[in-house]
């Protein structure tokens, strides 16, 4: 009986609802109009591009679900990414191979918690609004990522760090499994842990969390340092996946694609909701779309307005609820 | 005569499940109009019907014999219909004066919104309810009391030919109710007709004309309320036979029989700047103490200092442990629970299940390597939905969708489950009804003669006589008297209250 419920519940979740049915509209669009879409490669390609989006709309997916939202996720990629390759470049890395990759990995990823702890101290204990607070590393942690490269290119051959966003295991990208173990543990998190309890709890309503004694400054912190430690691990992949590193490209307005990401899987702006599957959801209809109007050749500038749609449909069907 | 408001055979579900079928009502115009029944009984829901919050499934709904159709709550308030909704749909971070006009602002002749007409209609209207407050200030500012008085004063205001009113006097006490009532008389004499929702059964001999009762979904009669005695009433509701009830007795606290043990809280001096200004009292094991006050005495602020929610500027808090007070966790660590007067605001996570809302406030207890101990938690779970009686399609339902009074026995059970050593309850019955009521209160008699030690805030006079052990007497943030049960009687209680008013006006 309560199984049946549940089910009718699952069923009539029209943010849900939409966003699958989206999906089946676009696979659809595209095996009728693009060519060549049922190939191994295009899967290939899609699996690696939508990874990073992927993995940082997880972590904006809890963000959102404490009422916040982070706008610095593309500048901490940035930041991550300009890191790595000037670890693994240096003199200590030449003479301590194994020591320096590790290090090339593990530096960067603790920078990015440590702006993901500045960014929730701002957040929770100064009270500051989360635009306000996140919009301070969105400004200047591209910059000193530009700093640190003296805005330059940095091209490099390194097979083993290059794994991250070129290896296949069993014949699919790396990176695809990357976000299904990440996804996994996400969702036991908010499913299972007592974290992401107090973490939904506080995003469902701050002053009865508080009251409850939930630690509610701490948990906020929490949330941010994920989303930053995924976003840092994000612009590895993308350095990886490029051999190169732009500090001025890496993860440029991936702010924009993870949020959307969030929405259209189905996470509620005002908070309490941490859909982690559905962010995965959402970023998979993101990439599609660009995929999709790339393939066709239609310009990147019309894709940005295809997105803005997507966003809109997302947040209204949300909205649209009536008993 | 012709009925202004007819509903018929109104059937509703949702999600599959039957909150109304067949349910009837019927308005006359100029008429006060009581619906009364269990909690989850169905009195909402029909209400929000005929408001178009819900759509009907089935059923006819005519206004002065001819269809009604309104799918919005505006529609209806242009149809003549005002609304105080259960869980106040106020907007706390906006003025008093702004909710009071919201949707109907007077207008300057280019057409923007005249501030001074506004705030002065907004003084007027709140005058007529003896309410005199700074009506540029935000709402939320202003205790639940003053907030449930300026959704009252802002339907009343609308012109409507019928307000309803759900559960609008639950957190007033006897004084704003009589205000309330004469208003609600004057309405009448006009030709307004109200709907009056309530558990309180006096309240209906006081002021409604009819009565429609409901359970499970379903209307099971209309009466003149002259023609009906209280032990009937409550029968109908329960579907039980009246013999029945009266062998059970309806009323469960008498205080002042236990034999308090040592002190476990002392309050000393409080001064804050929430308005207290020297306020002293103790709570020992095994007893109820009741906070007694006007609006605006500072009960609930006091409770709240205990809580280690707001700094006390002066005096102090002292718990026998030693330990300091002051935030809401290291409270709750000590085992104190605060069960708070708004369980819109500070007390339900709407989005979450009626499980996850009763273990809230236990979940370090409930850790397992990291995790929730789900086997445990659903055990607990089921245990206090049972005890409570708390009706919901399972423990998985959202919280937003049970009644409210069954919300608050969510949160209840939330502080009842964490098993404290001292709980304050603020307003812990407010929505519940007659038959929930008993067991609530002789379920919280049970725990104090357990060695539990209760600080009680209630707006309604019964409750605190008849439940507390000792009432310490609240006046302006100052503890002025204090009562001593067995032996209190409401005339003292009032008299208390009354004397040190007259006492410190002059
Ligand atoms: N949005 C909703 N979704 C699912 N069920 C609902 C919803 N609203 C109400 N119900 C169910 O409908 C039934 C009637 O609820 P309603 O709120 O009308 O009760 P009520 O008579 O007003 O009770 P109370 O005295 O506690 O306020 C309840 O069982 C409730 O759980
Ligand atoms: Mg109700």
């Amino acid at each position: 009986m309560s199984a049946t419920v549940a089910i009718m519940r699952e069923r009539f979740d029209p943010s849900r609802h939409g966003a699958l049915l989206a999906l089946a509209v676009i696979l659809l669009f595209n095996l009728l109009v693009t060519p060549n879409f049922l190939q191994a490669q295009t899967l290939f390609v899609n699996i690696s591009q939508v990874a990073t989006i992927a993995i940082v709309a997880m972590g904006m997916t809890l963000v959102i679900a404490t009422g916040g939202i982070d706008l610095s996720v593309g500048a901490i990629m940035a930041l991550s990414g300009a890191l790595a390759p000037l670890i693994f470049l240096s003199d200590f890395a030449a003479a301590n191979p194994t020591l320096g990759l590790t290090a090339s990995i593990v530096v960067p990823v603790f920078v990015a918690l440590c702006c993901g702890i500045f960014n929730g101290v701002l957040v929770s204990f100064l009270n500051v609004q989360p635009i306000v607070a996140t919009l301070i590393f969105f400004i200047s942690g591209r910059g000193l990522a530009q700093v640190l490269t003296n805005g330059n290119l940095q091209t490099f051959t390194n097979p083993s760090f290059s794994y991250l966003g070129t290896g296949r295991v069993l014949g699919l990208p790396f990176q695809g499994w990357l976000v299904l173990l990440i996804a996994l543990i996400l969702y036991w998190v908010v499913t299972r842990s007592i974290f992401g309890r107090q973490l939904l709890a506080v995003g469902g309503n701050e002053r009865a969390a508080r009251l409850s004694g939930i630690p509610v400054h701490r948990v906020k912190i929490g949330a941010y340092v994920i989303c930053a430690g995924l976003s840092g691990l994000a612009g590895l992949i993308v350095v990886a996946i490029n051999s190169a590193s732009d500090a001025a490209r890496i993860g440029n307005l991936m702010e924009l694609d993870a949020i959307a990401a969030a929405v259209v899987g189905g996470t509620l702006l005002q908070g309490g909701r941490a859909p982690i599957f559905g962010a995965i959801l959402g970023a998979v209809i993101i990439q599609l779309v660009k995929y999709t109007l790339l393939a066709n050749g239609i310009a990147d500038e019309v894709a940005l307005i295809a997105k803005a749609g997507i966003i809109i449909a997302a947040v209204y069907l949300q909205q649209a609820r009536k008993e | 005569m012709t009925d202004f408001i007819q509903m018929t055979g109104i059937g509703k579900s949702f999600a599959g499940i039957i909150a109304l079928k067949d349910a009837s009502l019927a308005i006359r115009p100029g008429e006060v109009h009581a619906i009364i029944g269990q909690n989850g009984a169905g009195k909402s829901t029909l209400i929000k019907i005929l408001t178009g919050v819900y759509r009907r499934d089935a059923g006819d709904v005519r206004k002065d014999g001819k269809p009604l159709a309104v799918s919005t709550p505006r529609e209806a308030q242009d149809a003549g219909i005002a609304t105080i909704y259960q869980e106040l749909s106020l907007v706390p971070l906006r003025s008093v004066t702004e909710n009071v006009v919201m949707g109907y602002e007077p207008r300057t002749r280019f057409g923007l919104i005249d501030w001074k007409a506004a705030h002065a209609r907004t003084r007027e209207i709140l005058a007529r309810f003896g309410v005199d407050v700074d009506v540029t200030r935000q709402l939320g500012s202003y205790s639940t009391a003053i907030q449930q008085l300026v959704a009252i004063a802002r339907a009343v205001s609308l012109d409507a030919k019928l307000v309803i009113m759900d559960e609008a006097t639950s957190s007033l006490d006897d004084q704003e109710i009589e205000t309330l009532f004469s208003v609600v008389r004057n309405l009448r004499d006009s030709g307004v007709a109200v709907l009056y929702i309530s558990h309180f059964l006096d309240e209906l001999y006081q002021i409604c004309d009819r009565v429609t009762i409901m359970r499970d979904g379903q209307t099971v009669a209309t009466h003149v309320v002259a023609e009906t005695t209280k032990l009937g009433l409550v029968s109908e509701m329960l579907g039980r036979d009246a013999s029945e009830i009266q062998a059970a007795g309806l009323t469960a606290l008498s205080g002042g029989h236990g034999n308090p043990g040592e002190v476990l809280l002392e309050a000393e001096g409080l001064r804050s700047k929430t308005g207290l200004r020297g306020t002293s009292f103790n709570i020992r094991k095994r007893e109820i103490v009741g906070l007694g006050g006007l609006l605006g005495s500072g009960r609930t602020e006091a409770a709240r200092a205990v809580f280690g929610l707001d700094a006390v500027s002066e005096g102090r808090v002292r718990h026998h442990s030693g330990a300091a007070l002051d935030t809401p966790a290291q409270a709750i660590a000590l085992g104190m629970g605060f069960l708070t007067e708004d369980r819109k605001a500070d007390g339900i996570i709407p989005h979450m299940s009626v499980r996850e809302n009763i273990t809230l406030a236990m979940l370090p207890r409930l850790k397992r390597m990291g995790a929730v101990d789900r086997e445990r938690e659903r055990e607990l779970v089921a245990h206090y939905i049972d005890a409570l009686q708390i009706k919901t399609s399972g423990m998985e339902q959202p919280i937003r969708e049970l009644s409210g009074g069954n919300q608050q026995k969510v949160l209840l059970a939330r502080w009842l489950a964490l098993e404290p050593e001292i709980l304050i309850l603020d307003e812990p019955t407010r929505g519940v009804d007659v038959g929930a009521k008993f067991e609530i209160q002789s379920i919280i008699r049970k725990q104090v003669a357990d060695g539990l030690a209760v600080l009680l805030i209630s707006s309604e006079f019964e409750e605190l006589v008849e439940g507390a052990d000792r009432i310490v007497v609240l006046q302006e943030g100052r503890s002025v008297s204090e009562l001593q049960n067995p032996g209190i009687t409401e005339g003292a209680l009032i008299n208390a209250i009354a004397h040190h008013h007259e006492r410190s006006v002059a």
